[in-house]
C-alpha cells in the first residue's frame, strides 16, 4: 500500500538510531510525514499536567468504584420480583446500570481525556496514492486472464461451453429445490375459510357461551367459535354487537338475513393488515382498528368509512339454538382479515 | 515510549540508544512470530494510519460499538431464550401471569426478564443498543450523503453501507418479533398481511415464511436462527469489507490548509487516535448501560402473550419501521381488483419506500450519470456548496419524517387532541407537499449562505462598529481576512472550509484558556503552524476556521 520514498538505512546507520529516530523513518517509510509533534506540557511537573493528570486518575478510580459498587449491589439488591414491589426489587435494574455505566464511563472518558490532554499532540500527514493500477501492471495482468482463459479453449470448443453452461444451469435450478421444496405450503383454501361451521356455538375467552339476554344493548363481546384451537387462529375472533334499539341498520346486499335479532357478528380482523379492530366507539357506532386508524361504520354492516381499510369486515350469519345459546349458521360467506392476490371479486 | 524520547531530546538529554544484549521476553515473542509470519512491516504501516479528526466521523464508529455489545449481550441473552412456539402454562416469579398459556419464547423471555439476576439490564441494554446501532447507521449515512462522501472510488462502500442498514432494520424487526408478545405478535401480523398482499406469489410467500397460516408454530424458530445466526454473520462480514475498504482507500476529509486530494492529515492509530477510540467505545457502552438500566424498553410483561383477537392501543413498532408503518397507515383505500384476483392497497403502499430505498442505494451512480463527474474525490464537500444534493437529502429527510411522525399519528392525536382522521390527512398531503418546499428552502439557504462566504472574503468581517462618515452616512467597519488589492477587496479565494464570520471566532491559531472555572495557564501563540497566510495575520482569540480544527494549542505556562 505504502511505499515511501526514503532509503532504507544500513544496518550500522540502523544500529545508531535512537527509538524515536527508528519510529520516525519507519513512519516515512510508510508514507506518513509526522509534521508536528510536540509533548502537551514540554516543561513537565507543572500545575497544569498534574491537574491533567489528576483528572484522568479520577475518572480510573471512578471505574473502580463503579465496578466494586456493581458487584455490591450484584449481591446485596433483592432482585426477586415481589408483587406489590415491598422489597425493593425494582432498584436492582436501575442501580446496576449505574454502576455499569459509571463504570465504562469512567474508564472510557478517562482514556479519551488522557490521549486528549497527555498524549503528544501531533499532525500526520499520510500520502495518498490513488488511481488504477500503472499501465503495465493493468496490460499485464489483462493479458494473464485473456491469455488463461484462451488456453482453456472455452472461446473454440463450442461444445463443451454449452454442455458446461447446460449442466451448471440445470446444477443452479436444481440447488434451489431442496432449498425452497422443504419450506413450501401449498395454500388450500386456508384464507377462504375458517373454523366457524353451522351449529358452531360463539363462546367468550373463558369458554361460556352467549345467550342473547346476556348484552346490554350497544356492547360488544368478542366470541370465538367452541372448536379445539378456536380461540388462538388468527380468522376466528369475532365481534358480537348488540345494537341500540333507536338505531337503523342497513346490511350490505345479500346479507340481510344474518343478523338475529338487535344482534350483529362481524369479524374483529381488519380487512386492511389483520389486527384486531379493538375500539368500539358505542355513540357513533363506529370501530376503529388501532393498528393503521380504519374506520368500520357498525350501522352500515362494517362498512369501512375512513383509513386504508377497503372492505367490510364480513358478517357471520347467526341464530341461537335450542338451548338458547348463540350459534353460526354457517362459516363466513367470504375470506377474513387482509385481502391477497386469489381473492375474488364477484 | 515515544513520550520519554521526545520529552528527553527537549530537555536536552542525549536520546537512549538502544541496549545491547538480550531482548526483553515480549520482544522475543514479536520475534518468534515474525520468523514463521512475517508481519512487521504491515504491522508498522497499519499503526501509522493516519486519521482526520472531525466529530462527525465518530457517527460510523458509534455504529459498530453498538453492534458489538449486540453481539456480547445477545449471546448472553441466547443462553437462556427458548425459541419454540410450544404452548406452556406460565409458572415463573411474575405473579400477574402465572397460571396463563403462553408460547415458549414468551415464557422464557419472562425468565430472562424475572427469573435472571441480571437478565432484565442484558435484554434492556440489548433492545437500546438496537435502536442506537440503527439510528447510528442512517446519520452516519446522512453524514456520507451530505458531504459527497459516496463519489467516486466509494461507490462501493456507499452500496455495502445501504445494504448494512437495510439489514439492521431486517435484524432489528426479526429480533423484536422473537418473544411472542402482543405487540410483536401484532408486528408480524401486519407483516404477514404485507407479504401476502404480493401479486401472485403473495399467499404462496406467505405460507413459506410462516409454514402454512398465520400464526402457526415456526415462525419464531425461523425467526430465532436467522436474528442469531444467519444476518449477523453477513452484517459482520459486511462491516469488515466496510472497514477493509475505508482502510484500502483511506479517509476522506474535510478541505483544509495542507489538505489535499493526495494526503491525509491527522493523528496515528497509535497511540492518539487508539486512545481515543477504545475509549469512546466504552463511553458508547457506557451510555448504553445507563439506558438499559434506567429507562425501560419493550416490557413485553404488561403486553401479554400474543392472540389474534386482542391488541394493546397505541401499538407502535420500534422507530426505524416507524416510516413503514407510516405508509401504510396514509395509503388510501386504493385497491385493484379483478374478477377473479385482487392487488390489494398494502401493495401499492409498501411500493413508496421500496422506490425510495432503491434510489438511496443508487444514488453515487445517479449522480455520477448526471454530473458527469467522473474523478476522484477525497475532499468532502460542504452541504452549501452542493445545493441540489442537500436539497435532495433534505427532501429525503422530509419524505421519510413525515412518515415516520406517521407511524405513531395515533400517540400524536392522543396527546395533542387533535383528530385522528386530521392527522392522518396532514400525513397524506405532508407527505407530497412538504419535500417540494424542503427543496426549494434548503437550495435558497445554500446559495445565501455561499453568497454570505463570498461577500466575507471579499468585503471582511462584519465588526458590529458603526462609522459615521463626514458625509453624513453610516456605515459598518469591515474587518478584511487577508491582503486586499487596491479596491479594497479581499484576494483570499473560497477554499470549500468554512470562513470565519465573527470577530471571536477567527484566526484558528488564536489562544485558548486551560482551566473550566478558572484558567490555570496563559497559553503562548504557537510560533509556526501551516495555517493560510491571509488567516494568520490576524491573532483572534478562539478557535476555528474549520481548517485548523484543532489548532488551539495548549501547553503550560512558560
Amino acid at each position: 500500500m505504502n511505499d515511501g520514498s526514503a532509503s532504507e538505512p544500513t544496518p550500522e546507520e540502523l544500529e545508531a538510531m535512537s527509538r524515536e529516530e527508528k519510529m520516525l523513518s519507519g513512519s516515512e517509510a510508510d508514507g506518513v510525514h509526522i509534521v508536528h509533534r510536540r509533548e502537551r506540557f514540554p516543561v513537565p511537573g507543572t500545575r497544569a499536567e498534574k491537574r491533567a493528570e489528576r483528572q484522568v486518575a479520577s475518572l480510573f478510580l471512578l471505574t473502580f468504584v463503579g465496578a466494586i459498587a456493581f458487584m455490591v449491589c450484584y449481591i446485596v439488591v433483592p432482585w426477586r420480583f415481589k408483587l406489590g414491589d415491598n422489597n425493593g426489587y425494582k432498584w436492582f435494574t436501575p442501580v446496576l446500570g449505574i454502576c455499569l455505566g459509571v463504570t465504562l464511563l469512567g474508564i472510557g472518558c478517562g482514556a479519551v481525556l488522557w490521549a486528549k490532554k497527555l498524549m503528544p499532540e501531533e499532525e500526520v500527514v499520510q500520502e495518498r496514492h490513488d488511481g488504477p493500477s500503472t499501465e503495465y501492471d493493468r496490460q499485464t495482468t489483462g493479458a494473464t486472464i485473456v491469455q488463461g482463459v484462451v488456453d482453456t479453449g472455452i472461446g473454440r470448443r463450442k461444445l463443451l461451453t454449452r454442455s458446461l453452461g447446460l449442466g451448471a444451469g440445470a446444477f443452479g435450478l436444481m440447488a434451489l429445490f431442496p432449498i425452497i421444496g422443504g419450506l413450501i405450503r401449498k395454500p388450500r383454501g386456508e384464507l377462504d375459510s375458517t373454523a366457524w361451521a353451522k351449529g358452531v356455538r360463539l363462546v367468550q375467552l373463558d369458554g361460556t357461551p352467549v345467550r342473547p339476554g346476556d348484552m346490554e344493548p350497544g356492547s360488544l363481546a368478542t366470541v370465538f367459535p367452541n372448536t379445539p384451537g378456536g380461540k388462538t387462529a388468527s380468522d376466528t375472533p369475532t365481534m358480537l354487537i348488540r345494537l341500540r334499539p333507536d338505531v337503523k341498520f342497513v346490511p350490505r346486499k345479500g346479507q340481510e338475513g344474518f343478523r338475529w335479532g338487535d344482534y350483529v357478528a362481524l369479524s374483529k380482523i381488519c380487512t386492511h393488515l389483520g389486527c384486531p379492530v379493538s375500539l368500539y366507539e358505542q355513540q357513533t357506532n363506529r370501530i376503529l382498528c388501532p393498528c393503521h386508524q380504519s374506520q368500520f361504520d357498525v350501522l352500515q354492516d362494517g362498512k369501512p368509512v375512513f383509513g386504508p381499510a377497503t372492505r367490510p369486515l364480513p358478517q357471520l350469519p347467526i341464530t341461537v339454538d335450542n338451548e338458547g345459546y348463540f350459534i353460526a349458521r354457517s362459516d363466513y360467506i367470504e375470506p377474513v382479515g387482509p385481502a391477497f392476490w386469489e381473492r375474488k371479486n364477484p | 515510549m515515544t513520550d520519554t524520547a521526545s520529552r528527553a531530546r527537549q530537555r536536552g538529554g542525549t536520546p537512549p540508544v538502544r541496549r545491547k544484549g538480550k531482548p526483553s521476553p515480549l520482544a522475543q515473542a514479536g520475534i518468534e512470530v515474525d520468523e514463521r509470519l512475517p508481519y512487521a512491516k504491515g504491522t508498522r504501516s497499519l499503526l501509522n494510519k493516519v486519521f482526520p479528526d472531525h466529530w462527525s466521523f465518530m457517527l460510523g464508529e458509534i455504529a459498530l460499538y453498538s453492534f458489538i455489545i449486540l453481539l456480547l449481550t445477545g449471546t448472553y441473552l441466547t443462553f437462556f431464550f427458548d425459541a419454540s412456539m410450544g404452548e406452556v402454562k406460565y409458572n415463573g416469579s411474575y405473579t400477574p401471569l402465572r397460571g396463563i398459556d403462553m408460547s415458549q419464547a414468551y415464557a422464557s423471555t419472562l425468565k430472562i426478564s424475572f427469573d435472571v439476576r441480571g437478565g432484565l439490564i442484558m435484554r434492556q441494554i440489548h433492545h437500546w443498543a438496537a435502536l442506537l446501532f440503527v439510528a447510528a447507521m442512517l446519520v452516519h449515512m446522512l453524514r456520507v450523503f451530505f458531504t459527497g462522501a459516496f463519489r467516486k472510488p466509494r461507490e462501493t462502500n456507499w452500496l455495502i453501507g445501504s445494504t448494512l442498514l437495510m439489514l439492521g432494520i431486517v435484524e432489528g424487526f426479526i429480533g423484536y418479533g422473537l418473544p411472542d408478545d402482543l405487540l410483536s405478535g401484532t408486528g408480524l401480523r401486519i407483516t404477514e398481511g404485507i407479504i401476502q398482499s404480493t401479486p401472485i406469489v403473495g399467499t404462496w410467500l406467505a405460507f413459506l415464511i410462516f409454514g402454512g397460516e398465520f400464526p402457526g408454530t415456526e415462525i419464531v424458530g425461523r425467526f430465532y436462527i436467522l436474528h442469531v445466526l444467519l444476518i449477523p454473520g453477513i452484517i459482520l462480514a459486511l462491516i469488515a469489507v466496510h472497514i477493509a475498504l475505508v482502510t484500502v482507500q483511506k479517509h476522506t476529509q474535510f478541505p483544509g490548509p495542507g489538505r489535499t486530494e493526495n494526503n491525509v492529515i491527522g493523528e496515528r492509530a497509535l497511540p492518539t487516535y487508539g486512545a481515543k477510540a477504545t475509549g469512546f467505545f466504552m463511553i458508547v457502552f457506557g451510555v448504553l448501560a445507563l439506558l438499559g438500566g434506567l429507562f425501560q424498553i419493550n416490557p413485553i410483561w404488561l403486553y401479554g402473550p400474543y392472540n389474534p383477537s386482542q391488541v394493546s392501543a397505541g401499538s407502535q413498532p420500534d422507530w426505524y419501521f416507524g416510516a413503514f408503518d407510516g405508509i401504510v397507515r396514509l395509503w388510501p383505500a386504493w385497491e385493484t381488483r379483478f374478477p377473479d384476483y385482487t392487488i390489494p392497497a398494502a401493495f401499492w403502499a409498501v411500493q413508496i419506500p421500496t422506490i425510495v430505498i432503491v434510489g438511496m442505494i443508487f444514488y453515487p451512480m445517479i449522480e455520477r450519470k448526471l454530473t458527469k463527474d467522473n474523478a476522484h474525490h477525497n475532499l468532502l464537500q460542504r452541504p452549501r456548496d452542493v445545493p441540489v444534493r442537500t436539497g435532495i437529502g433534505v427532501m429525503g429527510l422530509l419524505f421519510y419524517g413525515v412518515l415516520v411522525a406517521s407511524g405513531g399519528n395515533d400517540v400524536i392525536a392522543d396527546k395533542f387532541d387533535i383528530s385522528l382522521n386530521a392527522m392522518t390527512w396532514i400525513g397524506r398531503i405532508g407527505l407530497i407537499v412538504l419535500p417540494p418546499i424542503g427543496y426549494w428552502v434548503t437550495y435558497r439557504i445554500c446559495l445565501g449562505l455561499q453568497m454570505h462566504d463570498r461577500e466575507v472574503l471579499e468585503h471582511g468581517i462584519e465588526t458590529g462598529i458603526i462609522k459615521r462618515l463626514p458625509s453624513g452616512e453610516f456605515i459598518e467597519v469591515h474587518q478584511p481576512l487577508g491582503p486586499v488589492d487596491s479596491h479594497g477587496h479581499g484576494q483570499l479565494q473560497y477554499a470549500g472550509s468554512p470562513v470565519p464570520k465573527k470577530m471571536n471566532t477567527f484566526g484558528g491559531v488564536g489562544r485558548r484558556m486551560i482551566g473550566f472555572f478558572r484558567p490555570v495557564a496563559e497559553l503562548p501563540r504557537p510560533a509556526e503552524h501551516g495555517e493560510a497566510e491571509g488567516q494568520r495575520e490576524l491573532a483572534g482569540s478562539g478557535s476555528t476556521t474549520g481548517s485548523s480544527s484543532d489548532s488551539g494549542t495548549e501547553s503550560s505556562e512558560h
